[in-house]
């Protein structure tokens, strides 16, 4: 008879443990999905994992494109890691990063054809505003009326979907087009681009912002005292309120940082890789860094990590679609599967596995 | 802005089939509510009855399976949140996230040779003798069986819930479940099975989406309704009557919003389609408000289960 006993404290081991042993069971049931759709499991995986970082024809293109995928996501997955932390479920990140991107773009777009150093800057501010904004509207709900964030927030990434399809097809979309939907390629304008800084590297600024955000994380939650509060809210709601914690304040707090970094995600994107506002920009990154969080264990490092991996993920993903025919929907059930087993084994962090023999009665 | 275009009975006769999607799904999200459980995954349990509703119609021919085969499918599906949940402990919110990706892309995958396809047409059952009364007739009694079946859903499970001896186990579960644990009842099992139901029910709104309401096949067919169905679960202050009237609400502006595109009113379309959305927010809103925090939520809702012996 296997019973479950509540640990008192989550076991630090399992902790770290879980996330690795959750990619190689997921990567064994990834096997099997693979195989019932009639590919090899083995060449699969080992184009998804292993080729775009190491295969001779593939890495060179591939291996830029890790940190380019894997900066939104960590910049997003920070952002929400600390509202997840303290029990506020900002799930519409992917609408943040959207109004971020638009609202970036707008400003650029409006000073278009000027040309100066500020421009950029101006840009980047005005997409972490556009995101902060966003998120503020579940965060104001949520404090004045109660209203609940989950639902709100991700109403509201179908609302902005609306508001980028509006944008591409009329108030910003390239007068210079031949009347194709999609605004002007801001990459390919000097004032507006987020180029690759080092060569061959995929390094973009967004890299650098979100390598930024994960030292900035690490410092927020380990040594300053907001940081104590938000994983005082997490673990302990009552203890928090004694403890001073303006609950307020803190999902006000939460919510817009995870929007401003979210709506940083969609500036340096549709800056540099995407290049310009178009009807489908969003490519689902809001919601795999909800993925990325949880893998990361909702920990700085972690998430830059887990960033890398879901990157991965995408890249090989890619190549698996190109050179075996597996359709991408393959790879979203994969990501889907993995944070599936990782909730799943989070029972061994939080309880202990005693067996018993069953008592005779 | 021109309504004459736009003829009463046609719009009142649309409404009622653009609801059944949102009133089967809020429904069995509901009981799973009350049980305490809080599945977030209605979204992906819907487009996977869609497709397993879709590709059996079409592989059969009957819709009537195709209905059977969507409700198992959203089922099935459910037992994956279940298993997390109710074995492994595991936090809801995140389960039910994880339920919708995992749905969505199997969904996608699913359904991939079946872009494109007309499915079998579903019969309309005209009631005989009501059908012919003016005006009212034409609007409700000259629908398929669904509609008429998810219209008795919200009387059987009203009375369910009030009347009988299951649904006040499943209610007091859904109020405190370490007191319905120590009665001797099953609390896991009532969990799961409720959790099932709302697989069900959410599979069958999802299979009504690709074989009425749209017919056909597309990648995000349902397109959001998941969520809307959870946010009127809100709405409704976990009552079955009142879903009924949230549905059918969110049908109206769906409906509504669908004639004005379509009439070629002055208003961007852009605004036309997220207005579900924005009228979702602004319920919320109002809801939550009048009602100080202090809901008519169950006790339980999103609360793990854990007996310590």
């Amino acid at each position: 008879m296997i019973s479950f006993v509540k640990r008192p404290q989550p076991s630090r081991g399992w902790t770290i443990a879980t996330p690795v042993l959750a990619v190689l069971v997921t990567m064994v049931l990834g096997g099997v999905l693979f195989a019932l759709m009639g590919k090899d499991p083995f060449v699969a995986i080992r184009t998804i994992f292993w080729d775009p970082l190491f295969n001779d024809q593939f890495a060179a293109y591939s291996r830029p494109q890790l940190l380019v995928k894997a900066a939104p996501l960590i910049l997003i997955a920070i952002g929400l890691s600390l509202g997840f932390k303290a029990g506020i479920w900002n799930i519409g990140a992917e609408g943040q990063y959207l109004m971020g991107a638009l609202a970036g773009a707008s400003v650029g777009l409006a000073l278009y054809p000027l040309d100066a150093w500020w421009i950029f800057p101006l840009m980047v501010i005005a997409g972490a505003l556009g995101g902060y904004l966003w998120a503020l509207i579940p965060a104001i709900l949520k404090t004045r009326f109660n209203t609940n964030e989950i639902l709100v927030s991700l109403m509201l990434v179908y609302v902005a979907e609306q508001i980028m399809a509006s944008a591409a097809l009329s108030w910003l979309r390239n007068p210079e087009g031949n009347g194709f939907p999609g605004s002007r390629n801001l990459s390919r304008i000097d004032a507006m681009s987020n180029p690759e800084l080092i060569a061959g590297t995929g390094a973009h600024w967004g890299v650098v912002a979100a390598f930024g955000a994960v030292v900035a994380a690490y410092v927020l939650l380990n040594k300053h005292l907001l940081g104590f509060q938000i994983r005082l809210t997490g673990e302990s709601p009552r203890a928090a309120a004694f403890a001073g914690v303006n609950p307020k304040r803190l999902v006000v707090f939460c919510l817009c940082t995870a929007g401003a970094l979210s709506g940083l995600a969609g500036l340096f994107e549709v800056t540099g890789p995407a290049g310009q506002i178009s009807i489908d920009f969003g490519s689902g990154y809001g919601f795999t860094a909800i993925i990325v969080a949880f893998l990361g264990r909702l920990n700085p490092v972690g998430i830059l990590l887990a960033g890398l991996l879901l990157a991965l993920t995408f890249i090989g993903g890619e190549l698996a679609q190109f050179m075996l025919g597996l359709p991408s929907a393959a790879i979203q059930v994969f990501q889907g599967m993995l944070l599936m087993t990782l909730l799943a084994m989070d029972i061994l962090v939080n309880y202990r596995v005693v067996v018993k023999k069953r008592e005779v009665a | 802005m021109d309504f004459g275009s736009i003829n009463p009975v046609i719009l009142l006769a649309s409404l009622m089939v653009a609801s059944t999607p949102i009133l089967l799904a809020a429904l069995g999200e509901m009981v799973v509510e009350r049980s305490g459980v809080l599945n977030l995954g209605v979204e992906g349990m819907m487009i996977t009855g869609a497709v397993c509703g879709f590709i059996v119609a079409v592989e059969t021919g009957s819709p009537t399976m195709g209905f059977v085969a969507a409700a198992v499918g959203g089922a099935a599906l459910s037992m994956l949140f279940a298993l997390l949940t109710q074995v492994f402990l595991a936090t809801q919110v995140p389960s039910g996230l994880a339920l919708t990706l995992v749905g969505v892309g199997l969904a996608s995958l699913l359904g991939q040779n079946y872009v494109g396809i007309k499915p079998p047409s579903v019969a309309d059952m005209p009631i005989p003798g009501l059908e012919s009364i003016p005006f009212f007739g034409p609007v409700l009694f000259q629908h398929d069986a669904t509609v008429y079946l998810s219209v008795i859903a919200v009387v059987g499970i009203w009375a369910f819930l009030k009347y009988s001896r299951a649904g006040l186990i499943l209610r007091a579960v859904g109020e405190n479940h370490t007191a319905a644990h120590a009665l001797g009842y099953r609390v896991r099992m009532v969990r799961v099975a409720a959790i099932g139901f709302g697989g069900a029910m959410a599979g069958l709104g999802g299979a009504y989406i690709s074989l009425v309401r749209v017919p056909q096949w597309t990648d995000g067919i349902t397109a959001g309704i998941g969520w809307i169905a959870l946010a009127i679960v809100v709405f409704a202050s976990w009552k079955a009557w009142r879903v009924l009237i949230g549905a059918y609400l969110f049908g109206g502006i769906t409906v509504l919003q669908l004639n004005l595109q379509a009439a070629g009113a002055k208003v961007p379309v852009e605004l036309l389609s997220m207005s579900p959305f924005l009228a979702t927010i602004v319920v919320l809103v109002v809801i939550s408000a009048r009602r100080h925090g202090a809901s008519n939520a169950p006790a339980m809702l999103g609360r793990i289960f854990h007996a310590s012996n």
